[in-house]
């Protein structure tokens, strides 16, 4: 597949201050790679789903601090980055089922919340690009469905905690919202809890035991024969 | 957008999409499809395969970077091994980080038994995370899990074991309302009703999503709910051998820590392997959509105390892999992208396959369409691919669908410059899953006493290929079936004395085959260092690099 990305042209990056020249267009974490790293640390999914490789760089020359995801993003000529694999945010213990769906619940099991002092640095650092601030602002509220919804795609790297001079933990008291928003307040799917009564009942065993003992040209005339549900 | 050598072929899909919006491919028959396979699945290069010369299945075939792996060496020595150390005594042993291990933990433990999970990196750090195209089960009126089952063994080529696919369909809806219990956002209807939409391969719409971040929310939520539960988990600890009692059942691991080297002992009762899959093992130089420590150590620990594997010689490539931009090549294109409508089109932008014929026809349909007939583009970069007309999914079921049901897809072409709503992606087939891996029975027994498995690192219930949403719900039948089943023999079974002969009698038998000079194994993370890829690998899936 690959004669072809032939290495290209040679940048500059620093890893932990350490200049190193990688190829340009690498992942930075591809180029930490290529600088010699076996990661163990700050690598897991390798496609943006996991949250492990939550970094932080900045380009010489310009102060602002930026944020991003290693395995998703590009690494650029003068990177200064470093990787924040672990940060020791709090979880609160709970038993979801015997929750109260309530802002006081919420503000009960993360009394820090109450500490935000809207800065807004969580946003600004999340490589996902949610609105971190505004679903904080939502939990102090008791707006919990809202927080659902506006951390869903949180992947829990905890870049926002590492930038809240509150300390807060984000990703924890979002999931906290988002399962009691799926266990106490969204519509229990009736269909759902009524066809597992029936397959506790039995209901199904008898057609099943018969298509286990089926012979395989039967079950693939069966199968050739099934209709499909457009 | 795309570069103006690739945007000529995007004009073609353009300008035919209107025409084909109306239009159905037709379905394989069930000649077409096995002369389709034989041709062009990978599974089928006759090079790609090598015989087992010990152990177990000796005589099978599988890929040969996985037999290099199962006939590999030990990493530890047993004669250094203090076995009277035992740094850890459980009842119940869970190995691996996934849904599977997380599932298989808190079932063990609501049956009275004391688990451990160990996890070679965090919890979490697993496939499931990235599954995101849905869970099958058969909740709605229309659908029963007797369908499903018929679905499950067409898909599987008939080859499926039956007790293990009843198993499978019987469980589903349970599964499906274990998670929502435990405060899982399943997609669903304003009234609660649970949004399903049709998989390749399945004749009724049973699979459900959150969104396309479907395994991300069910890992977050099972993550939680073991550290709720205070279940002892220990990351970055990989088992690099399992120990056996000399009644020859399986009672313990070794485990190294992995920033450390420092070797861990744990005694146990009962062992569930929850491991995973093996895509970093790259089989014939294939990317991969699998996670960093996919290295099939399961299967290899599990080989070497004598456990029988099934259906080695078959695995999944995904049809759509990321092909362009070049930074995620392999990464996934959820299949959910064709389940919502999108058809898959070659450079002069014509049909050539039905999207939703089942993941082994269609990768094929991809390679042929390709390397035969010369009617894949060739990127910037020398990569080939077909490309995925996204943006008919928002003509046919509104605008802001995409946005909606695909944001973590959207994301992912976002960041490179392309806006999949509006520009189709290109995509070639990448190593997705292993159909197959360690026997079991359907409370998840190993053909060893006391080692159980859960999830993709077993075989069996999807035979010789998997449908898409299938592996969620394995992961969750079969570890919650093997947790329970774990803490139950943990109550009756009667611990021996420990040993590592069975890892003095491999090395013997290496010997005896003339295999002494085999790597060790397992290896726990592939090496992509620059020497690292230059010394061990053909350097054909090593993006950007030589
Ligand atoms: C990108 C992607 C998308 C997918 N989409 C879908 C989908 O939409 N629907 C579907 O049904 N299936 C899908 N699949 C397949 C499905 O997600 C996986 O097969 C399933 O989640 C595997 O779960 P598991 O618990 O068995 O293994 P994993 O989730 O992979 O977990 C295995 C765990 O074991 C750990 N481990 C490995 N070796 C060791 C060791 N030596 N010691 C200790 N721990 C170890 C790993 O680190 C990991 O934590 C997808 C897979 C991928 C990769
Ligand atoms: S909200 Fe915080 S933890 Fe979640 S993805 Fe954004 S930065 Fe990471
Ligand atoms: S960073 Fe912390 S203090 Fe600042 S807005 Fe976010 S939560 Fe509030
Ligand atoms: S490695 Fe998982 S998000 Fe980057």
């Amino acid at each position: 597949m690959s004669q072809k990305a032939t290495i290209q042209k040679l940048i500059d990056i620093y890893i932990m201050g350490k200049r190193y020249q990688v190829p340009q267009g690498l992942t930075i974490q591809d180029a930490l790679e290529y600088a010699g790293y076996q990661l163990i640390r700050g690598v897991g999914c390798r496609s943006g789903f996991c949250g492990a490789c939550g970094t932080i760089y900045r380009i010489k020359g310009d102060p602002q601090l930026k944020y991003a995801l290693a395995c998703q993003t590009v690494v650029e000529p003068d990177m200064y980055l470093t990787q924040i694999p672990f940060f020791p945010t709090e979880k609160a213990i709970y038993d979801i089922e015997e929750l109260d769906p309530s802002g006081e619940q919420v503000l009960q099991l993360y009394p820090v919340l109450l500490t935000c002092m809207g800065c807004n640095s969580c946003t600004k650092s999340c490589p996902q690009d949610l609105e971190v601030m505004e679903y904080v602002a939502d939990a102090i509220r008791g707006n919990i469905a809202g927080v659902a919804e506006k951390s869903f795609d949180c992947v829990m790297c905890g870049l926002c905690s590492a930038r809240c001079p509150a300390g807060l933990s984000q990703p924890n008291i979002a999931l906290l919202c988002r399962r009691l928003y799926g266990r106490h307040i969204a519509p229990r799917a009736e269909h759902l809890a009524q066809r597992v009564a029936e397959v506790e009942s039995g209901k199904f065993d008898d057609e099943l035991k018969a298509l286990m003992g089926m012979p395989e040209d039967e079950l693939r005339r069966r199968y050739g024969e099934r209709d499909i549900e457009s | 957008m795309y570069p103006p050598e690739m945007q000529e072929s995007v004009d073609n899909v353009i300008a035919t999409r209107e025409q084909r919006l109306k239009e159905s491919y037709p379905v394989l028959s069930a000649e077409e499809k096995a002369t389709l396979l034989q041709g062009f699945h990978p599974d089928s290069i006759a090079g790609g395969m090598r015989e087992l010369q010990i152990g177990p299945n000796k005589g099978e075939r599988t890929p040969n970077e996985l037999a290099d792996l199962l006939e590999g060496n030990s990493r530890i020595d047993p004669d250094i091994i203090d076995l009277d150390m035992v740094d850890y005594d459980v009842d119940v042993l869970v190995i691996g980080g996934g849904g599977g291990g997380a599932a298989a933990a808190l079932l063990a433990q609501e049956n009275d038994a004391s688990v451990m999970l160990v996890t070679k990196l965090r919890l979490g750090d697993a496939n499931t995370v990235g599954a995101e195209g849905g869970t099958q089960a058969a909740t709605k009126p229309q659908d029963s899990p007797a369908i499903h089952y018929l679905d499950a063994m067409g898909g599987g080529g008939f080859t499926n074991i039956p007790a293990l696919v009843d198993a499978l369909v019987h469980d589903a809806p349970g599964v499906i309302h274990w998670l929502e219990s435990l405060g899982m956002m399943w997609g669903k209807e304003p009234d609660g009703t649970l949004l399903t939409e049709s998989g390749g391969g399945t004749s009724r719409k049973r699979m459900h999503s959150a969104r396309d971040y479907t395994g991300l929310e069910a890992m977050r939520v099972l993550r939680d709910e073991v550290r709720n539960r205070g279940i002892d988990v220990l990351e970055f600890a990989p088992v690099v051998e399992l120990v056996m009692d000399e009644e020859g059942q399986v009672a313990g691991a070794v485990i190294i820590n992995f920033e450390t080297d420092e070797m861990v002992l744990v005694r146990a009762k009962a062992i569930i392997l929850a491991t995973g899959g093996g895509g970093r093992l790259h089989y014939q130089g294939f990317p991969t959509t699998n996670h960093y420590g996919a290295t099939a150590d399961g299967l290899v620990i599990a080989y070497r105390v004598g456990a029988k594997l099934i259906f080695m010689d078959t695995m999944q490539y995904h049809p759509t892999g990321v092909a362009y931009p070049e930074q995620i090549v392999g990464q996934l294109v959820t299949e959910k992208v064709r389940g919502l409508g999108a058809q898959l089109v070659n450079s002069d932008g014509e049909q050539f396959i039905f999207p939703l014929e089942t993941r082994d026809a269609v990768a094929s349909s991809i390679i042929r369409e390709c390397k035969e007939r010369g009617k894949g583009l060739t990127t910037p970069t020398g990569q080939l691919g077909v490309w995925l007309d996204s943006p008919m999914i928002d003509m046919l079921r509104g605008p802001g669908t995409i946005a909606r049901e695909l944001p973590a897809m959207v994301r992912q072409f976002q960041r490179f410059g392309i806006d999949m709503s509006k520009e189709p992606v290109l995509t070639y087939p990448t190593l997705h899953y292993q159909n197959g891996g360690i026997l079991i029975d359907d409370q998840g027994r190993t053909t060893i006493p006391n080692l159980f498995a859960a999830g993709e690192v077993e075989g069996g219930v999807h035979g010789r290929n998997r449908l898409m949403g299938n592996s969620t719900l394995d992961i969750f039948v079969f570890g919650r079936r093997a947790g329970k089943a774990a803490a139950e023999r943990a109550r009756e079974t009667k611990p021996g004395k420990l040993t590592l002969e069975h890892v003095r009698q491999w090395q013997r038998q290496l010997k005896e085959a003339g295999l002494e000079e085999r790597p060790r194994s397992p290896i726990l993370i592939p090496d992509y260092t620059r020497h690292g890829r230059i010394a061990s690998l053909s350097g054909s899936f090593a993006s950007g690099l030589e």
